[in-house]
């Protein structure tokens, strides 16, 4: 390979070309990204960087030293607007065109929209200049902050509005947010954080629509009430950036369709992170989009699948002085069990627990609040047993 | 010099933080060695001393960057910068932190 692309200067992006390097490529590398930033890290986002503890500087994933050795072409600030059939030629929003022997798919998602959402007081996160719009408004004195959607940006977007002092209601559609990552029990023993952080938590019931004329006014709700709000942060989730891909030979559904080893349809064509559907599953984890990376490159210099991504999921959550850990698999009907701390009234109790899931005996996944050591541990093992399950034992 | 605590209340393979400004991580290996690094991560707002210890390096509990407890130096990602190390040393049968700053060494 002569050339090779990274569609995507974020997270799994610069892993993808660290990777590239350290495996010995050593062609021409192309870095394209669309925001007009160097990659940067989105987790202080909607925590340290929101509550201003930490600045711009922090959030850098990168240096000068470190961008020279790299020695790529950084094309930023511009888009990919389209990939041919053969997956060879990458089209510019500019018209400009990037021939290219291998392609690292790493375009991420976007924020999730409302209709209506372009009233003034109406703010997504996904984006540093989206961080920075929000930062700005925070400052400007207390405000009733309604965050849409509990998620988990939704839940550190507003626990770092109400740390600020500002007003803040969390509006969830399901009966209790998160329910999808951890389970019941252990969503509403989370949810109960929000009650600790001092914000009120709206569950069951939807968003009709955003009131306001110029500026956001209110939050209607399908329930009939209206919540007065100053400031709205619409936190309902990411759509996998693909569309640029809809003329391309990739398979596309929810993401970029790949093998367990990151190989989309075109054997010199990956995907990573959170635009990629690996083995049928598109996290929008952290660790994966850095973990992804390895496995994509290796296969990508292959020119097949020789290696695959089975990295155990981990994900974490700072909210409201908390911080939530979780890794594994958990499946419904999993039973679980704390094995260490307790909880007090529903939510975790001073020095938070380590919680099991299990199914038949075996730990398909722990979650921990304020438990980072046992919580390692566990992950280790969970690691560990994952490896021998694959092994066959 | 701020005083830890007695070596026997800190086994080999623990670690304790010391609640200094910054904190500081002080860590007893299985090889007996006691190093002392600054416990917040350099990646991000984690406590090393939480961390997972194997011989002389020190794995961080939130993204797993490593650091070389006697070098402070990061040996894999996310970290890209050094914890700074500070000295470590068993006075009548109490450790003790002369902290980096204070013996006017460079980080």
């Amino acid at each position: 390979m002569r050339t090779v692309t990274v569609v995507g200067a974020s997270l799994s992006g610069l892993y993808a070309a660290r990777e590239l390097r350290a495996q010995g490529y050593d062609g021409h590398l192309v870095v394209i990204g669309d925001e007009p930033h160097h990659p940067y890290d989105r987790p202080p986002l909607s925590k340290g960087f929101l509550t201003g503890r930490a600045d711009e500087n922090q959030l850098a994933l990168t240096d000068a030293e470190e961008s020279a050795e790299l020695d790529a072409e950084w094309m930023l600030g511009v888009r990919a607007r389209a990939l041919d059939a053969r997956g060879r030629t990458v089209v510019l929003d500019d018209g400009r065109t990037v021939s290219t022997d291998g392609l690292v798919i790493a375009t991420g998602a976007r924020a999730r929209r409302l209709p209506g959402d372009a009233l003034a007081g109406v703010h997504t996160l996904r984006t540093l200049d989206d961080a920075r719009a929000l930062r700005e408004e925070l400052t400007r004195g207390p405000r009733r902050v309604v965050v849409i959607g509990g998620g988990f940006v939704g839940a550190e977007t507003a626990s770092s509005c109400s740390s600020l002092g500002h007003s803040v209601t969390v509006v969830e559609a399901a009966p209790l947010p998160l329910t999808p990552h951890l389970g019941t029990g252990m969503a509403a023993v989370c949810a109960a954080l929000h009650r600790r952080g001092g914000v009120d938590l709206v569950t069951g019931t939807g968003v009709a629509g955003l009131r306001g004329t110029l500026t956001v006014s209110g939050v209607e709700l399908t329930d009939g009430r209206t919540l007065a709000a100053d400031l709205v942060i619409v936190g309902i989730g990411a759509t996998p950036n693909t569309s640029w891909l809809a003329g391309s030979a990739l398979a596309l559904r929810d993401g970029v369709l790949c093998d367990d080893g990151c190989v989309t349809a075109l054997p010199q064509v990956v995907a990573v992170g959170d635009v990629a559907r690996v083995g049928g599953v598109r996290a929008e984890h952290w660790t994966s989009a850095t973990q992804q990376p390895r496995v994509a490159v290796t296969n990508l210099l292959a020119g097949r699948t020789v290696a695959t991504a089975d990295a155990v999921p981990y994900f974490w959550s700072d909210q409201y002085g908390a911080r939530i850990q979780f890794a594994g698999r958990r499946g419904e009907g999993d039973t679980v069990r704390i094995t260490e701390g307790e909880l007090s009234d529903g939510a975790p109790a001073e020095g938070g627990f380590l919680a099991r899931y299990e199914r038949n005996g075996r730990t398909t996944a722990v979650l921990a609040v304020d438990r980072p050591r046992p919580f390692m541990r566990a992950r280790r093992e969970l690691t560990r047993e994952t490896a021998v399950a694959a092994t066959g034992e | 010099m701020i005083p830890v605590c007695r070596i026997e209340d800190l086994p080999k393979g623990e670690s304790v933080r010391v609640e200094a400004t910054p904190p500081v991580a002080v860590f007893h290996t299985d090889d007996g060695e006691l190093h002392a690094i600054d416990d917040t991560c350099t990646h991000q707002d984690a406590s090393l001393s939480e961390g997972w210890l194997e011989g002389c390096l020190v794995e961080c509990p939130l993204h797993a960057a490593s650091f070389d407890l006697r070098t402070g130096m990061p040996t894999c990602l996310p970290a890209r910068r050094a914890v700074r190390t500070h000295r470590v040393t068993v006075d009548d049968g109490v450790i003790h932190v002369h902290l980096a700053a204070e013996e006017g060494t460079a980080a």
